[in-house]
């Protein structure tokens, strides 16, 4: 793709998404502890530049769709005692992300 | 050298102390003399950077919280979009967007970094060497009700904590909930109640007639 050109959101605010488990090499900005959890998307931040070419000096790729989602914190960690509606939000790049199987 | 800089007094920005540190310190004081010595650039210009860096203090932040308490409207537009909500108050957000996060009876927010130190440094400053230690940005999406009563905030059970991980081109910061007790006070007397810590989302602000804390 050209520089600055927008790669095509997938999803939108509402959807049901899980965070892949890449197991590549470069800078993936998904902490472990969000990994391979299910969660939904609250809002679309814009296009950015993607952190793995960021990381390596290239400022010339094309913009990613930016999400926020939102987590339930007793799904990602199996004993949270604090409330069911206890929620964690984090801002995930479109192609880290799959559809819910959930 | 950078390290000899006036400046006011606040925690160091490294929390830890180990030797990766000290080396990368070492290599930035010598390529910071070599600069200076090739005249590529001046001793003043990096004292002037300092001081850019430096300068946001939590007050530009603060200005913000007063105007979202004092004028509803105003809390909508800033709600909606945090960084042309501050540029109305002629603040220039540098980052690439501002998440303002409202506080209410029934949802406290509180913001980390866990893969870095991302923080809206350009109303904000520089953040406090806690919220940089692996400490807090590991704990804090984990236990994070433990966390806030370390800072000597007890939730009550039923409110609802909002956690946001500022991982990616957001800046997010806490719109405190207004104290009781405050309703004569000015913008100006109201800046003066906010406090770093309730922007960042680990303390509330008292009502400035209790001396307790809530």
């Amino acid at each position: 793709m050209n520089r600055g050109e927008r790669v095509p959101a997938r999803f939108e605010v509402g959807d049901k998404v899980q965070v892949l488990d890449l197991n590549i090499e470069g800078h993936i900005r998904t902490p472990s502890y969000i990994r391979g959890k299910s969660g939904k998307i609250i809002q679309f931040c814009g296009f950015f530049l993607n952190p793995e070419d960021l990381s390596v000096g290239n400022t010339g790729g094309p913009v990613y769709p930016l999400y926020r989602v939102s987590f339930a914190m007793k799904d990602l960690w199996s004993d949270y005692d604090r409330g069911e509606d206890d929620e964690l939000c984090i801002e995930v790049y479109d192609h880290w992300l799959d559809t819910s199987k959930t | 050298m950078m390290n000899e800089h006036k400046h006011d007094d606040h925690a160091p920005l490294v929390a830890e102390d180990d030797a990766g540190n000290l080396e990368g310190q070492q290599i930035t004081n010598a390529l910071q003399a070599l600069l200076v010595r090739k005249g590529l650039i001046s001793a003043g210009e990096i004292t002037l950077e300092i001081q850019k860096i430096e300068a946001p203090g939590t007050h530009l932040g603060a200005k913000i919280i007063a105007r979202a308490w004092a004028d509803d409207d105003y809390r909508q537009r800033l709600l909606a979009n945090g960084k042309n909500g501050a540029a109305e108050l002629g603040i220039k957000v540098g980052e690439a967007q501002l998440e303002v996060v409202e506080n209410t009876p029934e949802v406290h927010n509180l913001v980390v970094c866990t893969l870095c130190s991302c923080y809206p440094r350009s109303i904000l400053g520089q953040p406090p060497s806690w919220y940089i230690s692996k400490a807090y940005r590991a704990r804090a999406v984990r236990e994070p009700a433990a966390i806030l009563e370390e800072f000597g905030l007890v939730l009550a059970k039923g409110k609802k904590i909002r956690l946001h991980d500022s991982n990616a081109d957001l800046r997010y910061l806490v719109l405190p909930e207004r104290p009781s007790g405050t309703d004569g006070l000015d913008e100006e007397q109201l800046a003066a109640l906010v406090t770093r810590d309730s922007m960042i989302g680990v303390t509330t602000i008292a009502s400035p007639q209790k001396t307790e804390s809530n």
